[in-house]
């Protein structure tokens, strides 16, 4: 599974040159640049081009730079040829329905990279009732695919319900899509909170994502930013556990046994890659001292 | 030579953007600015070579462009300029950095 | 000759007696007595009610060349000054000198009465609307002289601004001149500017547009000191009034550095049991408020006061019993008023028991911390808050250079880039409040700690906030803008900025047009 932190993931409009010059500073593990929903049909040609020289110019710090392009039905090649040679960390794409799709997607990108550019990763937005049947066959169509993304909005739309705070119409797609991310080995990002102004409501609707699997969360907003990370950082009794399992895992091969236990629990291996992602994370994080 | 086929428009006049409007210009008229920035002492001068190094880097020689600005970057500039004439039917050269 | 911060100060500046150049902020102690204002007496017989202004002016006398005061409580909403100086100029007085402790864009008509000679000097502590612009442009001869509120009170007090007649803007007041300010439909809630003309004015009038029985009850400025009463149809507009108040800013930007400057006096170690805040009334500074807030109520603190300008928002505060008492020099909107004139732990103050420096303590030396804003700041520290990035002037230091003195932690908060200016120059254009008393700068993409605060620095960088060098700020600012050009002033000295204890910290020169 790719490692780089997805915690956050903040949209930016791709048409609002303030906001762009800005996206680094709210602390965000990726901005997502959007040529999509936050873009008018007569302004898309000006957001390339400022996303373009966004891409080049701005510093957005230790922030993955993503790219939400159109669907592929409609503007996502000259999106493509746009902004791929300016070097994006990632392209997001929008209503992906099938590993056709990210196929032509990836046909477009790598025609567009240059010769010595690292590949441009993918992550796919399912946001229709196809998209989360197809969701495995999706994640798994291309090494360039490092996560699954959930859009709620148009996937409600899609069923015919209506979207709530509490979100029971999308639990299923929610498991369905954290299910396909994890077998293909792919990351799993849940849909936004979309009020902004409700913290509560993000708070919660964060920590269910958090419970169901999801590495991280799409944000609206910067102000959403420190609450998302206080739920997927690890937290002290979560890192205190970790290095628990770890000592007994060390005591027990110190000892030449073949089992380690754990308060009378066997430690098997599922339970010794969850302890070890713990820790990596919090090291990362500068949580605990180490090697990152 | 990059010719300019009609007038065009790009960016607005909200805050650290720059609202172009692009001329195709008479033969030999130049690269003729009109400026307003808010920012006019301390970066009116900078803006100008923005606006004249980005239209002069796609051979557009005879062009009169209205710039008003509103605290942009030469980022934002660069890019509303391109856009302008972009849609003014200039066609652009692939971008050089 | 240069005063401390190496600004240059003429020797001899028009409408100034003495130059005293700024030494360092408590580097200039006092050498003075109080001046006292002549002792009059009342026959139990007179009455102070005159039928106008005229009236007024015809029985002091009022002459050419007088002092005439105004406070600014009514800020946007002032009826009174206007009012005033239309007399004057029926009457064809010439050279007064207006000190109104703050101007306002309703106070446009001074222009008119500046070119026609009516009134050729002024002096105050902030200014904005087509004023600060036309003074900008020279419209005074005599350098227009810019206090602290704090300064002022003592300038008042001291004798450097000897006030003539006090014009006293009052939102109720009785016939024998009791005043307060959280009665009548022109309300306003603290006095506090008004203080010191009140006490040292060589006469008195109060203005109002409500009369009430005597005796007025509560008292803010007594009839001891206040020499005529006249009722006028309005003096000013409500609406202008308590229109004060900023709203929490939206700005992603500024809640992010709101959010940073509360950690800053949080890992400062203030937010403790007597904890003493004052913040000003801007969106980034209320939206610090609003974090430092959330801090206390987790932890369960209670403060001991919040300071300066009040607002409903501090209000809620008290009530909530978060601080235990506000300390009130002037109120924004309707809450402080409704508050200030029912809650006895809401105490209305006056300019100088607020910030003069030159009596035995003010109000801002008992803050642990105060968040400022700034137009300039330096790689030195020092502060802007006079002149805009084009060098016209659009503000002043009000309370800035008072509470920045005073209070323990001093914090700057800041966009470092407004639009595409950089907020850190080498050397700000209009020096208002000195380095020394500015602690932080909390912008966006870093904060920047005064060399001088070791002790801060450790405790900043210990709860892992984003610390950089000024000087490095200064440079990510600039490659990201690009570094700008210096404006261009002319030679025409159009304001003395004068820090509180009298001393000039700089001087404002003409904008070429």
């Amino acid at each position: 599974m790719d490692m780089k932190l997805r915690r956050s993931m903040l949209f930016i409009p791709g048409n609002n040159p303030g906001m762009l010059q800005n996206g680094g500073v709210f602390g965000a593990d990726s901005v997502i640049l959007d040529l999509e929903d936050a873009v008018a049909p007569s302004e898309k040609d000006a957001a390339r081009f400022l996303i373009a020289h966004a891409l080049r110019t701005v510093d957005y710090g230790c922030s993955e730079k993503v790219i939400r392009i159109n669907p592929l039905d409609t503007f996502a090649a000259e999106d493509i040829k746009a902004v791929v040679p300016c070097h994006p960390d990632a392209i997001l794409v929008p209503k992906v329905e099938s590993a056709e799709d990210i196929h032509t997607a990836v046909q477009m990108i790598a025609a567009a990279e240059q010769p010595d550019q690292t590949p441009v990763k993918i992550i796919a937005l399912l946001e229709t009732p196809r998209g989360i049947l197809e969701a495995y066959n999706i994640a798994k169509a291309d090494p360039r695919v490092v996560a699954l993304a959930l859009g709620a909005e148009d996937y409600t739309a899609g069923l015919g319900a209506m979207r709530t705070k509490e979100g029971t119409e999308i639990f299923t797609a929610r498991t369905i899509l954290v299910n396909a991310a994890a077998a293909a080995g792919v990351q799993s990002i849940d849909t936004p909170y979309t009020d902004a102004n409700d913290e509560e409501g993000l708070l919660a609707d964060t920590e269910l994502a958090k419970r169901l699997g999801f590495k991280g969360k799409l944000s609206i907003n910067p102000r959403q930013i420190d609450v998302i990370h206080s739920v997927f950082n690890p937290s002290i009794s979560d890192i205190d556990w970790a290095e628990q399992v770890i000592h007994a895992i060390r005591k027990a091969e110190a000892e030449g046994s073949g089992v380690a236990s754990l308060n009378g629990k066997m430690v098997d291996l599922p339970i010794v890659n969850r302890a070890e992602r713990i820790l990596h994370l919090a090291r990362l994080l500068g949580l605990i001292e180490g090697a990152k | 030579m990059a010719s300019l086929v009609k007038i065009a428009q790009a960016g607005t006049l909200e805050s650290s953007d720059i609202m172009i409007t692009v001329a195709p210009g008479p033969q030999d008229s130049g690269i003729v600015i009109e400026l307003e920035s808010i920012v006019m002492a301390q970066y009116g001068e900078d803006i100008r070579l923005t606006l004249e190094k980005t239209v002069a880097e796609q051979d557009c020689n005879d062009i009169y462009i209205k710039a008003l600005d509103r605290g942009a970057l030469d980022c934002t500039i660069r890019a509303r300029v391109l856009t302008a004439l972009s849609r003014a039917g200039a066609v652009l050269k692939e971008e050089i950095l | 000759m240069k005063n401390a911060l190496g600004r240059e100060i003429p020797e001899y500046i028009s409408g100034v007696a003495e130059v005293k150049v700024f030494a360092g902020a408590f580097d200039t102690p006092p050498s003075m007595n109080r001046q006292a204002p002549k002792v009059k007496t009342v026959h139990p017989t007179d009455s102070k009610m005159l039928d106008s202004l005229a009236e007024v002016f015809a029985k002091i006398p009022v002459t050419d060349g007088m002092t005439l005061s105004f406070h600014h409580h009514f800020r946007n909403g002032d009826g009174v000054v206007n009012m005033v100086l239309t007399t004057a100029a029926k009457l064809g007085l010439k050279n007064l000198k207006v000190a109104l402790s703050s101007v306002f864009p309703v106070h446009a008509p001074l222009i008119e009465h500046a070119k026609n000679g009516v009134v050729t000097a002024l002096d105050t502590n902030y200014m904005s609307g087509p004023v600060a612009k036309a003074v900008s442009q020279g419209l005074f001869a005599t350098p227009v002289v810019m206090r602290t509120h704090g300064g002022r009170g003592r300038a008042i007090e001291c004798g450097q601004l000897k006030i003539d007649v006090a014009f006293i803007a009052a939102p109720a007041a009785d016939e024998y001149g009791n005043i307060n300010g959280v009665q009548g439909p022109a309300a306003c809630g603290s006095l506090g500017y008004a203080f010191p003309d009140a006490q040292y004015a060589d006469y008195v009038v109060a203005v109002t547009d409500y009369m009430v029985e005597y005796p007025l009850s509560p008292v803010s400025i007594p009839q001891t000191r206040v020499d005529y009463v006249v009722k006028v149809d309005c003096v000013g507009d409500p609406k202008g009034i308590v229109s004060g108040t900023t709203r929490i800013t939206k700005d992603p930007v500024g809640l992010k550095i709101a959010d940073n400057a509360a950690k800053v006096i949080q890992a400062a170690g203030l937010i403790k049991a007597g904890f003493s805040f004052q913040t000003g009334a801007g969106g980034a500074s209320l939206a610090t408020a609003a974090v430092v807030r959330r801090m206390m109520e987790k932890d369960g603190v209670t403060g001991s006061f919040a300071l300066g300008g009040i607002t409903g928002y501090m209000v809620d505060m008290l009530e909530k019993g978060l601080f235990k008492k506000l300390i009130d020099v002037q109120g924004f909107d309707l809450e402080a008023i409704q508050s200030i004139a029912k809650n006895p732990n809401h105490l209305e103050v006056g300019a100088d028991y607020y910030a003069s420096p030159f009596n035995a303590g003010c109000a801002v030396n008992k803050l642990d911390a105060v968040i400022l804003g700034a137009t300039e700041i330096d790689t030195d520290f020092n502060v802007n808050v006079v002149t805009g990035s084009d060098g016209v002037i659009m503000g002043g230091s009000g309370g800035h250079s008072d509470a920045a003195a005073g209070a323990k932690v001093t914090i700057v908060v800041a966009n470092l880039l407004r639009g595409r200016l950089p907020i850190i120059v080498d050397k700000v254009l209009t020096a208002t409040t000195p380095g020394e008393t500015i602690d932080v700068l909390v912008t966006e993409r870093g904060i920047a700690i005064n060399p001088r605060r070791t002790d801060l620095k450790e405790k900043i960088l210990a709860a892992g906030l984003p610390v950089k060098d000024i000087q490095e700020l200064k440079e990510l600012a600039e490659k990201i803008a690009g570094a700008p050009k210096q404006i261009k002033t002319g030679e025409k000295i159009v304001a003395i900025v004068e820090y509180r204890d009298g001393t000039i910290i700089d001087v404002v020169r003409q904008v070429e047009e």
